[in-house]
């Protein structure tokens, strides 16, 4: 009953989000704050991440693979596919709903909670749709740009650490990444990512636009738009799975 | 003017407000008051459209708010300005862009209009040179005097205060109050106040309501106040020593 009760309401938050904007030109320069807030300012700890964790795969796939009938090429294969397939989309959407929705989930519960949304209301704003819009907009443009910077990052910290570690031949790395590679994969991983953005704002924002209390609350709030999100995260991501690869 | 009939509003089993009625005049400081909890901000919510009461109508100018459709209750709602209790001023927006955010939401001014006009609210509320600031560089009282300069950008038919005294030193509130009662006497505006501070009821109090448990217990303005009977009333207003003073001094009481 409570959960129907939360996704009914999370469908009219949806709903009043999408309503008519008062003024696009308004809407349009918020897209482009929240793209520099939300995406830009994130780049840092995605190529940190994707960096060391491509750097991490290469690793442990040669140490777990190190036998004479597997080809020195699988390393870089290997490497490759995760990133493209799970580590880069998954993975660090679920980072950056740690990073981006805590962050969601606090600016507009503290909103809330100092009756700014009220404000909004009063004057005849659409709240939902000055608040939310921007940051849907928003993370689904500029996510699929940090969600590749990843994947490049990824597969070159591979590079970098099997090189010279010396596990691999930077030749068979090489072969292994240009191996059967299929365009549609990443399409694939751009569909989970742009998905994943929508997810991640909207969850965060509905637990952040109906916070109420005080401060105590916005730290609740921010902490279930991180567990939400990522639940539903990992649903989402088992279902598409099953719909674009199989 | 704003109507309110037999308004009542309830929160789960809690009964808020019951059948509540009163008349706010244009262009007179209205004042709504009453202990904590007694349901003066509730009321003042249902007003303005915020909670939707359970029973009974709120009339601007003869229309039925609550019954109006989406695109004719944000019209009205571009007619009203609130100055809230915690100001409610955007945090990310400098004090310039607070005053002139509702001009770019709905004004149809160029750029330079939409900032002169922002001024003159500003210096209208004696706050000058502090266009780039942000709102948690300012004091309560700036801050109070920023959100009344918003409230009043767009030339609004109605305003309304929330508790505009909480938190100040006692000269800021007598500022503030004269502020709210010049702009209402300026603009003609139907102005509400919910307040539980008698210096400024006694300052500003034109047309007073007190609430208590949620529904009208007295009405009248801050002469009838001072030698009503009404025995909850008198427990509230003069709840003080400064207040008890007075009102032996105006009855000759001992």
């Amino acid at each position: 009953m409570n959960v129907l009760f939360h996704i009914g309401r999370y469908l009219l938050l949806l709903k009043e989000t999408f309503g008519r904007p008062e003024r696009l030109s308004i809407y349009w320069a918020r897209t482009l704050e929240e793209m520099d807030l939300l995406g830009v300012k994130s780049l840092g700890i995605v190529a940190l991440l994707s960096a060391f964790m491509g750097a991490v795969i290469t690793i442990q796939t040669k140490t777990n693979i190190d036998s004479p009938l597997i080809q020195a090429w699988v390393v870089g294969f290997a490497t490759r596919q995760s990133t493209i397939l799970e580590f880069s989309p998954t993975i660090i959407s679920l980072i950056l709903a740690g990073k981006v929705g805590s962050n969601i989930a606090a600016e507009i519960g503290s909103m809330r909670v100092k009756e700014q949304i009220d404000a909004l209301d009063i004057m005849g704003v659409n709240s939902a749709g000055y608040l939310i819009l921007p940051k849907i907009a928003a993370t689904m443009m500029i996510n699929p740009f940090l969600i590749m910077i990843s994947m490049f990052l990824s597969i070159f910290g591979g590079w970098i650490a099997g090189v010279q570690t010396g596990i691999v031949d930077s030749a068979d790395f090489i072969q292994g990444i240009q191996l059967g590679f299929k365009p549609y994969h990443v399409v694939y991983a751009l569909i989970k990512t742009v998905v994943f953005a929508f997810i991640i704002t909207t969850v965060s924002a509905y637990h952040g636009f109906y916070t109420s209390g005080g401060t105590r609350e916005v730290g609740i709030s921010s902490t279930r738009a991180v567990v939400f999100s990522n639940v539903v995260i990992l649903f989402t991501n088992l279902v598409l799975t099953q719909l674009l690869l199989i | 003017m704003i109507e309110v009939i037999g308004v009542s509003k309830r929160f789960g089993d809690v009964q808020v407000l019951t059948d509540i009625s009163a008349i706010f005049q244009k262009g007179k400081v209205n004042q709504i008051i009453g202990k904590s909890g007694s349901g003066k901000s509730v009321l003042a919510k249902c007003i303005v459209g915020l909670h939707v009461p359970e029973e009974g109508r709120v009339l601007y100018e003869g229309g039925s708010f609550h019954e109006l459709d989406g695109e004719e209750k944000r019209a009205i709602r571009q007619r009203i300005g609130m100055l809230f209790q915690g100001s409610a001023l955007f945090d990310s927006l400098t004090v310039l862009e607070n005053v002139m955010f509702p001009l770019r939401m709905f004004g149809s001014m160029a750029k330079s209009e939409m900032e002169d006009r922002a001024h003159s609210c500003l210096k209208r509320v004696n706050i000058v040179d502090k266009d780039s600031l942000f709102p948690a560089e300012l004091s309560g009282g700036m801050q109070k005097r920023v959100g009344i300069a918003r409230a009043i950008a767009m030339n609004p038919a109605y305003l309304f205060c929330d508790e505009p005294n909480s938190g100040l030193d006692p000269q800021t509130s007598i500022l503030i109050d004269d502020l709210i009662k010049e702009i209402t006497e300026e603009f003609g505006t139907t102005t509400i106040v919910i307040t539980h501070d008698m210096n400024s009821v006694m300052e500003t109090g034109e047309h007073i309501i007190f609430i208590h448990k949620g529904r009208k217990w007295w009405e009248g303005d801050r002469d009838q106040l001072l030698v009503s009977d009404n025995t909850e009333l008198n427990e509230f207003v003069f709840a003080g020593s400064l207040m008890r003073q007075v009102k032996r001094s105006m009855t000759g009481g001992a």
